[in-house]
């Protein structure tokens, strides 16, 4: 399945360097404004709104993270998979519309709404967030199969964490290997539901659920629904999985570290307008 | 086992949005709920055994080991803990031979510590079996546990009679209703069934004219409009429902159970009146589990008004008025108070919030539009259609329309429930209740704000400070900050549903670094710290529960701050880490003493 291809909206992740990335940014201004003019006669159903200013538009039902994505802006996020039920859990893609906080995957557009994004309190509130998260759980990326892939890695090194302001907590988790072919690490779970959404069998019954709720909450797998995951099956659940929770048992790597997909390019840098 | 749990399938026709009531149903007949039993009820609503557990490990109680042949239930509330719970539990402990959060050896007697049962005028107090005990005293303690240990019911220990309606023989409780004052709204006289009557000679939209035009607001403390949710609701398209959130969780809040008990029909006349209004031919009564010992008392009332013609079909003889009404118990989770997660909850589901839009009265329970209204409200409306908008509007401040139910409790001579005009002033509050030397007063639970005496000239309405009922008095003896605000905190990491990041972890951090303060390692910026991280909280949090988390910390950041700056050290930097203390056991061991 091209995981890839529904998170970004591209067709294949491309590999450049941040300098160039900047270049293409001002040159995606440019093709925004083209686009938008070859396309206002045909596309009369577009609603119009702004995102820090900038005109964007967008379908009409649209949520205000695929939209922003499809004009060529980027809202950072973790729980969000395009085409599944919004969570709104990861709180990562708060945006502010008139003064308010609101998630971005769970507003739909609407006409002239003027959202703030990229905004020094809304950069601190996501950094918050995403410190929250590297402490209530283990995250050792150097000893992470999922390291350079892993998009709570690729969004800290964006926001520049250096050293969070809680505290670790350094909690015991569970890992569970029951599973011939999917390993759940607790220790980098940042439940954002993602497997638990995005995984039903053919009877509609969940492969993943929650258990118990709070502080205590944690991911659990049926193993009796899980009992004949394919080889492929296994790899689209080890690529939704936005960090190193859900892995793939007995298999390597395909790419070592150092030419993963975040490993030379900013997480959300290769944004393009698609409208 | 299989087949008792099969049964009580069955009973629901194997339908997965009743999966609250099998699984309560479960507990109640084998006392937990074991995972074979998980197994089989999956099985029986083709639904995998995840499915199941995510909800039943949701709720405190639901359990999947056997919680005794007796389960005690102890508040652990604040307010008992003021009221001597501490002593009552040691009492338990060492009558019932184990400590709480277990069971007796002999499979007897469980103990487990509980938020809130809504008693806070008559604590210490306990659920034992789905039976009340209140104001416990050790002595007290050791007669229920030799009465335990002689196999009496539990239902059958309560010798001393509450007062009202507690006394009839469907309820039998020796719970008090302590109603200190009468309002002209919600406890007068007023004739059973007029009002539906009445509304049979109106159309829908002349009744939602009417309760918009009495400018009636929620009672459960956000105050929208209930005329315009009404109108909301009934203006989208598919089967309409009537839900009626009686999860009051907030803790020192009770007055919902006072109404359940002295005016249960008011409160089903009510809905049927939103029933009519929306066009909704469903209600349901969606109750907290702590108050399962109401449940045969009001089962009875709904038969009875089903007799009368005041539910059922074509009520008060108008052809197509057809309402009935169902009982949803919940199973402890306060978020569940919250109108989506109610709703998620009625379905069988986890307790969890929704995302909005779409809103309930779009999207409600089973997707369909669903008004839910508080207890208070629909009962205020009765009383709206009876006597007219404007004999309302007449009552109450400006933008607060009517009456309100206070449930008043802590250091005061007469707690209770007070049913008051929206607009008295804090300090004739706290002289109605006699209450004096007052340190701090929590308006509004937990979720509200705690304000200290520059404040009570303040009014209780909308426009300055909101309640949905509950008020906690603290004199000068209490720590506001090392016993108060830190069982309210406690109360919030425990009730969070987690899907929210800030909400499930960053009131745990805040927690800890109260703690610090507290252990005397903090310095002022830790209190600067707790003030950013709530105001975090305050905005990025899906649900009330989440934005109000760091509520009381924030407000008495806001209020007490030298409180707080008086447990802490003026220094830049204090470690919270004693490496003599920490190195002591390895200095030790090699024969050294600490070079520190």
């Amino acid at each position: 399945m091209g995981i890839f291809k529904n998170l970004f909206g591209k067709k294949t992740p491309v590999v450049e360097t941040v300098v160039e990335t900047k270049k293409e940014v001002a040159d995606e201004n440019v093709s925004i404004k083209e686009d938008k003019e070859i396309k206002h006669k045909t596309m009369s159903e577009k609603i119009k709104f702004t995102i820090d200013g900038k005109e964007c538009l967008a379908d009409k039902g649209q949520n205000v993270l695929d939209a922003a994505l499809d004009n060529g802006i980027y809202i950072p996020y973790l729980c969000h998979v395009k085409g599944v039920k919004q969570a709104g859990s990861c709180r990562v893609c708060n945006v502010k519309v008139a003064g308010r906080c609101m998630t971005a995957c769970t507003t739909p557009v609407a006409p002239g709404m003027e959202v703030e994004n990229d905004t020094a309190e809304l950069r601190d509130l996501r950094l918050s967030i995403i410190e929250a998260l590297f402490v209530e759980g283990n995250h050792f990326c150097p000893a992470c199969e999922k390291s350079g892939n892993c998009e709570l890695q690729a969004l800290a090194y964006r926001y520049q964490m250096m050293v969070p302001r809680f505290p670790y907590a350094f909690p015991q988790k569970k890992v569970e290997a029951d599973n011939s072919k999917i390993l759940i690490d607790r220790n980098r779970c940042i439940l954002c539901k993602r497997c638990i959404r995005s995984f039903k069998d053919e009877k509609g019954r969940s492969y993943f659920a929650f258990k118990k709720r709070g502080h205590k909450l944690e991911i659990s797998m049926d193993q009796e629904v899980a009992k004949n995951l394919t080889d492929k099956k296994a790899q689209e659940i080890m690529n939704t999985c936005p960090v190193g929770a859900l892995i793939n048992k007995e298999k390597g790597f395909d790419e070592p570290i150092g030419s993963r997909k975040f490993d030379k390019t900013m997480i959300g840098s290769t944004i393009k307008s698609v409208v | 086992m299989r087949t008792t749990v099969k049964n009580i399938i069955g009973k629901y026709n194997n339908d997965k949005t009743r999966l609250m009531d099998i699984l309560l149903d479960t507990q109640n007949e084998l006392g937990f709920i074991p995972s074979e039993a998980v197994e089989v009820i999956a099985e029986g609503c083709g639904l995998s055994k995840v499915d199941v557990e995510q909800t039943r490990s949701f709720y405190h109680f639901f359990t999947c080991k056997p919680v005794g042949e007796y389960a005690v239930y102890l508040n652990d509330s604040v307010i008992a803990k003021m009221m001597g719970r501490d002593e009552v539990a040691k009492a338990f402990e060492k009558e019932a031979g184990c400590t709480f959060g277990n069971v007796s050896e002999d499979g007897k007697i469980g103990l487990y510590n509980t938020a809130c049962i809504g008693m806070s005028d008559q604590e210490p107090a306990a659920i034992i079996n789905d039976t009340v005990f209140t104001s416990l005293t050790p002595e007290l303690v050791k007669d229920i546990v030799a009465q335990m240990k002689a196999g009496k019911k539990a239902s059958e220990m309560v010798e001393l009679k509450g007062d009202g309606k507690n006394n009839s023989k469907l309820i039998n409780s020796m719970v008090f209703n302590n109603i200190r004052k009468s309002g002209s709204v919600l406890f007068s006289d007023y004739e059973e069934g007029a009002s539906l009557k009445k509304i049979g000679g109106m159309t829908p939209n002349e009744v939602i004219n009417e309760v918009k035009a009495s400018y009636v607001r929620g009672r459960g403390g956000a105050g929208f409009p209930t005329g315009m949710k009404w109108d909301f609701c009934r203006q989208s398209e598919g089967t309409h429902y009537v839900l009626c959130n009686a999860d009051e969780g907030e803790p020192g809040t009770f007055k919902e159970r006072v109404i359940l008990t002295e005016v249960p029909k008011l409160l089903f006349e009510g809905m049927a009146i939103a029933g009519y209004a929306i066009d909704s031919k469903v209600g349901i009564l969606y109750l907290r589990y702590e108050y399962k010992y109401l449940q045969a008392y009001l089962e009875n009332a709904l038969e009875e008004m089903r007799k009368n013609n005041l539910l059922g079909k074509s009520i008060g003889g108008k052809e197509g008025f057809d309402f009935d009404i169902r009982i949803q118990f919940g199973a402890g989770a306060y978020v569940c108070g919250e109108e989506s997660a109610l709703i998620e909850s009625a379905e069988g589901k986890r307790g969890e919030p929704r995302n909005r839009p779409p809103f309930p009265v779009q999207k409600g329970y089973m997707d369909s539009p669903t008004v839910v209204n508080n207890v208070e409200t629909l009962c205020s409306i009765v009383k709206i259609v009876n006597n007219g908008a404007e004999w309302f509007t007449m009552i109450g401040s400006k933008e607060s329309a009517g009456t309100k139910l206070l449930s008043i409790s802590g250091d005061c001579k007469f707690p209770g429930v007070y049913e008051i005009e929206w607009g008295m002033r804090v300090r004739d509050m706290l002289e109605m209740v006699g209450a004096e030397d007052v340190q701090a007063v929590q308006i509004g639970g937990p979720s509200g704000v705690c304000i200290g005496p520059k404040d009570f000239k303040r009014t209780i309405c909308f426009e300055d400070l909101p309640t949905g009922g509950s008020i906690m008095i603290f004199d000068n003896s209490r720590r506001l900050i090392e016993d108060v605000v830190t069982n309210f905190t406690d109360f919030f990491i425990e009730e969070s549903c987690g899907s929210c990041v800030p909400c499930r972890a960053i009131t745990v951090l805040m927690r800890q670094k109260l703690q610090k303060i507290i252990d005397g390692h903090g310095i002022m910026k830790d209190i600067d710290d707790l003030k950013n991280w709530g105001e975090k909280m305050k905005i990025a949090n899906r649900c009330g529960l989440g934005q109000t988390a760091a509520a009381p910390i924030l407000t008495t950041i806001e209020n007490f701050r030298e409180k707080y700056e008086a447990l802490v050290s003026k220094d830049d930097y204090k470690s919270e880490f004693n490496m003599a203390a920490a190195v002591a056991d390895s200095c030790e061991y090699v024969n050294r003493v600490p070079n520190l």
